[in-house]
Formats: C-alpha cells, structure tokens, sequence
C-alpha cells in the first residue's frame, strides 16, 4: 500500500513536471531593439500567422484592423497592421510581439510571450504565455509580408 | 491649455472630489445609452418593448409578497416601494453600521431577508433576486446617482479605484485602460463605453436576460483571462462603488438595455 502510494505520487510530481517543462518560455536575446533569431530555430508560416492574426483568440484583431476585407468587426484601438512589414524589420517585429511592454510600459499591447509580473491570470492561463513560439513565429511572417 | 480651463478645472478640483489623471471629468460622463444604436435606444425607452420591464413587475410582485417564517413581505415593513425607495438605488452600495462595510443593493436585500422576514438568502442573478433588485432600482429612474458620497466608504471607494487602475490577467489590462482611455473607440467593431452602470439590473442583449453589475464585471475579468472574484466578493463591491461613485450626477435608468 504504501510503495503504491509512493509510487503513485512520484507519477503525480513527474506529470506536473512535464507540464512544467512544456510551458517553460524559450530563451531569446535581444539584439538593439529586436530579436534576430527565430524562436522556434525555424521560419514561421506566413498563411498560418494571417488566420492566426484573424483567429479572435489571439486577440489581435480585437485591437487592430488590417488589410482584410472578408473580416467584419476589426478594432481601431490600435494601429492599422496595413504596412507593418515596411515599418519594422523581422527582428523588431518579433521583439514587439514578444514584449511590446518593454518600448512602452504604459502600451495597451499585451506581451504575447511572456508570463512574470503578471496579477490573477485566470486558472486555464497561469504559467502560460498568450501565443507560443511557433504562433509568434508565424504572425511575424506573415506580418513582414504586409508591405505598401 | 489655456487659462480659462485651468482655472475650471483648479475649481473642479476645489469642490468634488480628486479626481486621477486619466479620471473621466464629471461634466463629460455619458451613459452606455450614448454609445448604442437607435433600435437599442428605442427598445429601452418604451416600457412595452423593454425585457427588464417584466422583471421589475415579477419584483413588484415579490414586494407584497410575505415570505420566511417570520411571514412578512418587503411592503409590511416599507410600504409603497414608489415612496419609501425612491432614490435608494442612486445610493448604493451603502455602508452598513453593523458589517462595517459597504453592502450592494441585492445584499441588502438578502440582509433584510435574514433579520427581518427569516427566509433564505436568494443565490446571486437568481430570478427572484434580479426581480426585487430591479423593481427597487426602477424606483429611483432618473434620479442622480450619490452612491459613494457618505464619508465612512472613503476606503472603499479608494479600494474600489485602486482595483479599477490596477493590470491583471493573461492580456494584463485594467478597466481604466478601455474605460476612462480608450472610450469611444471600437474593440472588434463594438463601442467601448465609460463603464458607467447606471442601468443595473439591466438587459443584455447578449446574455438573453437581466443581470447584476457584478455579472458584468466578472464577464470583463474573463475577458482579460483574469480569475474573476466571486459573486459579493469585498473586491467586486468596492469596484461597484466606485463604479457608482464614478458615475456620480449621471441619472439612473432601471432596467436599461445594452447590447
């Protein structure tokens, strides 16, 4: 009885290690006022970030509007994302997605990757960022495709 | 700005109360009503076409109801809801001597149940309890709203503020970042309105019924991905207070409509 009790509390602790592990953030440098490398090691999918920017759960079109005529209901609390390629660079794309805090501390702009110094995070999101590494990879590249 | 404007809002400051950088002045708080749209407008302006209108009848009901085993109804003690509660709900929530808090109008309601009829606490936006809370209210439509004006909530009030300016949730944001900032602007194609509850109970269009102040606020602590507090939560009547406070001299419009 008690080694099943310890076993089954060593399966208990292995479990919340590994969810642990699989919300644990990726590290990343910041180069000047960006991050040059992806966070993923890999190219993200630029068809995949416009349905992800469209998608109301990453909440990017609550806020902003864009160069999507099919979608109805886009918000004007934030910049148009028309042109957002030739405004930033990759790097300063991904950096602002990541932490846009870090430019402006007083910015409505949620970090999308990020999960210290937060206050009550509801139970279905504490410890885990608002999009993952391969989300943000994707929206930035599709992000550098909207050019003027 | 010029020295005009600064000598008004030198004298703002001279007789109401502080107001924060980014506050709302007083002479510029609008009602939700001013955001929506003519059909909205129209259903909540006529008492036959409005849904809450059935509630504040079923309260009406409850009024004279005896109930509990002290068998007495809100009117044995009260009497005619029309005289004795006008203007009550332009002053809720109110402090309570024996709590040493503010209560909301529905705990006061619940209150008056335990002491005084002996019956159960109704559940928090239970049918009943909505009914009686927006009959009460309805009493006072158009009556401006002091809530938060007796000295003894100043703490409150300030607890209230605090929480109102504070981030929290996944999205980390506060209610003043969309309701005293960003006002009038559109958030996924809706209006983004003060905040100012002066309808409550009121009708929401989206919910399909009448709902408490407090259903609204956890609905916005979701939408941040913050963990709402409970129903009657000290947090969520602070917030209520100074919601009420914030919104001092609009009139009130139980039971208002709203998208």
């Amino acid at each position: 009885m008690a080694r099943a009790l310890v076993h089954i509390a060593a399966l208990i602790a292995a479990s919340v290690a590994g969810a642990a592990n699989a919300d644990e953030l990726v590290p990343y440098n910041i180069v000047s006022d960006g991050i040059a490398e992806s966070l993923t090691g890999a190219p993200g999918d630029a068809a995949r970030g416009r349905a992800l920017v469209l998608a109301r759960t990453t909440t990017c079109i609550l806020c902003h509007s864009g160069p999507f005529p099919e979608t109805r209901f886009q918000g004007d609390l934030a910049p148009d994302l028309s042109g957002a390629g030739n405004r930033w660079t990759v790097s300063q794309l991904r950096l602002r997605l990541v932490d846009a805090a870090r430019f402006n501390p007083e910015t409505i702009m949620p970090s999308y990757y990020r999960t210290d110094h937060l206050v009550r995070v509801g139970r279905n999101f504490a410890g885990k960022p608002i999009l993952s590494a391969a989300e943000i990879e994707d929206i930035v590249a599709f992000l550098a495709t909207l050019r003027d | 700005m010029s020295f005009w404007r600064a000598i008004a809002a030198a004298a703002l400051l001279a007789t109401g109360p502080a107001l924060l950088a980014g506050e709302i002045l007083p002479d510029a708080r609008r009602s939700g009503y001013s955001f929506m749209g003519p059909d909205t407008r129209a259903m909540q302006d006529d008492d036959t076409s409005n849904p809450g209108m059935l509630f504040v009848l079923d309260g009406e009901a409850l009024w004279t109801k005896r109930t509990g085993s002290a068998d007495k109804a809100c009117a044995d003690c009260h009497g005619d809801a029309r005289g004795s509660m006008k203007g009550v709900a332009a002053r809720y929530p109110a402090f309570d001597k024996a709590l040493a808090r503010p209560v909301t109008l529905d705990q006061r309601i619940n209150l008056c149940r335990s002491n005084h009829q002996q019956a159960p606490a109704l559940p928090y936006e239970s049918r009943d309890l909505l009914a009686l809370s927006a009959f009460v209210a309805h009493q006072s439509r158009g009556v401006a709203i002091t809530a938060g004006d007796d000295p003894q909530l100043k703490p409150f009030v300030d607890q209230g503020r605090d929480l109102f300016m504070q981030r929290e949730g996944q999205l980390n944001l506060a209610c003043t970042n969309c309701h005293d900032d960003n006002f009038n602007k559109r958030l996924a194609g809706a209006p983004i309105t003060q905040g100012q509850p002066t309808g409550y109970p009121l009708y929401r269009l989206e919910w399909q019924t009448l709902g408490s102040l407090e259903r609204r606020l956890r609905s916005c602590m979701t939408g941040v991905r913050a963990q709402a507090y409970d129903f009657g939560a000290p947090e969520l009547v602070a917030l209520e207070l100074y919601l009420m406070s914030r919104a001092h001299g609009l009139p009130m419009e139980t039971p208002a409509v709203r998208p």
